[in-house]
């Protein structure tokens, strides 16, 4: 709570210096609009915003569950079978330093114009995260717990149930967390290279034609829309993984 | 009663090329609680991971030699609790029955665990999670873990170390109670934790370390520090341990 109010004031203080500089300078609103024009805007513009935030929002949950899904299977697979680890674990490397902006268009032609793209781009973004830090606390269950299980005859599907998995929760939600930040951006960038909706195309549209305050309302926007799923998920995750 | 719960018949160890014991030769007398005592380092718990079938573990722990015993009939006690963060005190001590339900009769396991609560004043506390617990109370459910996984031989490992003073007593006087006919080989470099619970005490040392003394005690335990025959051994075991850290 004492962090939102921090935030809170600090964005309103930002706003300010903002605003001063736009009336100091007097700029013209198709350089930097001032944030009372972009609210205004906000107003006037909320039922376009709006109907454009559907696709986005859409995309973005698609994308961070499935993401999580596969994420969770290849660390899973990779855990328990060790040739899939070592196959699996230098194409997550390479994935992750393939730009996305680069192989965004590809998907767009492969998977075509609408929401497929987008969730693909947003998946190839957060998979390696997930699989990593899930695949990392698989891999470091305290040596002790093992011992445990060990001396009292557990199973190795046992021992990976009861103790492996949940011990390696706490990992999974860190990666899920660095997700839950990234997603949004996944499915911004599948907009922008390549669709006819979503507030990515709408702030790419804005700019093109010079609304610029039509541009930050939408990244307004955007930015509340990240930062409370952002904080539902954390929130989420508390509670579920306790320990 | 020719029964042997374990047996070691020229046990080596070493440990990144450093021999910690050679050739150790040692049997464990059943339904006793023996103590194995001896300075820190000396690979007391080598010694009982080995017996555990625990160690050796990677390229840099090597053994020879046979250690006679039946794994399926041991438990093992840590001196850290190991207790599992996401189960309560009540689901950590039944945890044999999570990982190996097909050896245990639920029923009995949770009447006898509900019984060993009360007994360890742990009732109230069964479904508070590990990190609710003090250090005192989370050691007592690693206890009761151990016993609940019901096995003939319990190793424990400085299972008392860790805790401060005062609550270390309550644990000895505890686990002295619970313990009582059992077959427990205990590792600690307490000496006062040796005589306090110790019904023979074996002192290794050295380097590679050797069994070098071996003191059978038949009163009752716990015993008070003040018996004037616990303090007798005292100075004599004192003696014992010295002797290879000063000459």
């Amino acid at each position: 709570m004492k962090l939102l109010l921090r935030g809170i004031i600090v964005f309103i203080f930002l706003l300010l210096i903002w605003q001063a500089i736009v009336s100091f300078f007097r700029l013209p609103s198709y350089i930097l609009p001032g944030p009372l024009q972009v609210f205004n805007t906000l107003y006037i513009q909320a039922d376009l915003i709006g109907h454009e935030s559907i696709p986005t929002v859409i995309e973005t949950f698609l994308g961070l569950l499935l993401g999580i899904l596969l994420g969770c299977l290849a660390a899973f697979g990779m855990a328990f079978f060790k040739p899939l680890a070592w196959g699996l674990s230098p194409i997550l490397l390479v994935s992750q330093a393939i730009p996305t902006f680069a192989i965004a268009p590809l998907l767009v032609i492969w998977l075509g114009y609408g929401l497929a793209s987008k969730v693909m781009t947003t998946i190839i973004m957060l998979f390696f995260p997930i699989t990593n830090a899930f695949y990392d606390g698989l891999h470091r269950t305290e040596q002790g717990w093992l011992d445990l299980a060990k001396t009292m005859n557990a199973s190795r599907f046992k021992t990976f149930w009861h103790i492996r998995i949940p011990a390696a929760l706490p990992h999974l939600a860190s990666g899920i967390r660095i997700a839950t930040a990234i997603a949004p951006i996944g499915a911004v960038i599948g907009e922008w290279v390549g669709s006819s909706r979503g507030l990515g195309f709408l702030m790419l549209n804005a700019n093109g034609h010079m609304q610029i305050d039509l541009m930050f309302a939408a990244l307004f926007v955007l930015i509340t829309f990240s930062l409370s799923l952002y904080f539902i998920v954390d929130y989420l995750l508390k509670k579920i993984i306790y320990w | 009663m020719n029964y042997t719960p374990i047996q070691l018949e020229n046990v080596s160890f070493s440990y990144h090329e450093t021999l910690l014991f050679d050739h150790l030769n040692f049997t464990l007398t059943p339904n006793k609680i023996t103590c194995l005592l001896g300075p820190s380092g000396v690979g007391k718990s080598s010694l009982l991971r080995l017996i555990a079938k625990l160690a050796p573990v990677g390229k840099e722990e090597k053994s020879s030699g046979i250690v006679h015993t039946d794994t399926s009939q041991i438990t093992y006690m840590a001196q850290d609790d190991l207790l599992l963060p996401w189960l309560s005190a009540m689901d950590n001590a039944l945890l044999i029955a999570e990982l190996n339900p097909a050896q245990c009769d639920l029923k009995n396991l949770v009447r006898n665990a509900k019984d060993l609560f009360s007994k360890m004043g742990l009732r109230g506390s069964e479904n508070k999670l590990p990190k609710q617990l003090s250090g005192g109370m989370r050691q007592r459910v690693a206890l009761a873990r151990t016993l609940l996984t019901d096995r003939s031989i319990i190793l424990m490992d400085e299972p008392f170390s860790g805790l401060d003073a005062l609550t270390r007593l309550e644990m000895q006087t505890l686990s002295a109670k619970l313990l009582k006919d059992r077959t427990v080989l205990l590792v600690t470099h307490d000496l006062f934790e040796a005589l306090r619970l110790g019904q023979e005490i074996y002192i290794l040392s050295g380097h590679p370390a050797k069994i070098t003394y071996r003191l059978i005690l038949d009163s009752p335990i716990p015993r008070d520090l003040a018996d004037p025959e616990v303090i007798h051994h005292q100075a004599e075991i004192f003696h014992a341990l010295a002797k290879d850290k000063f000459l």
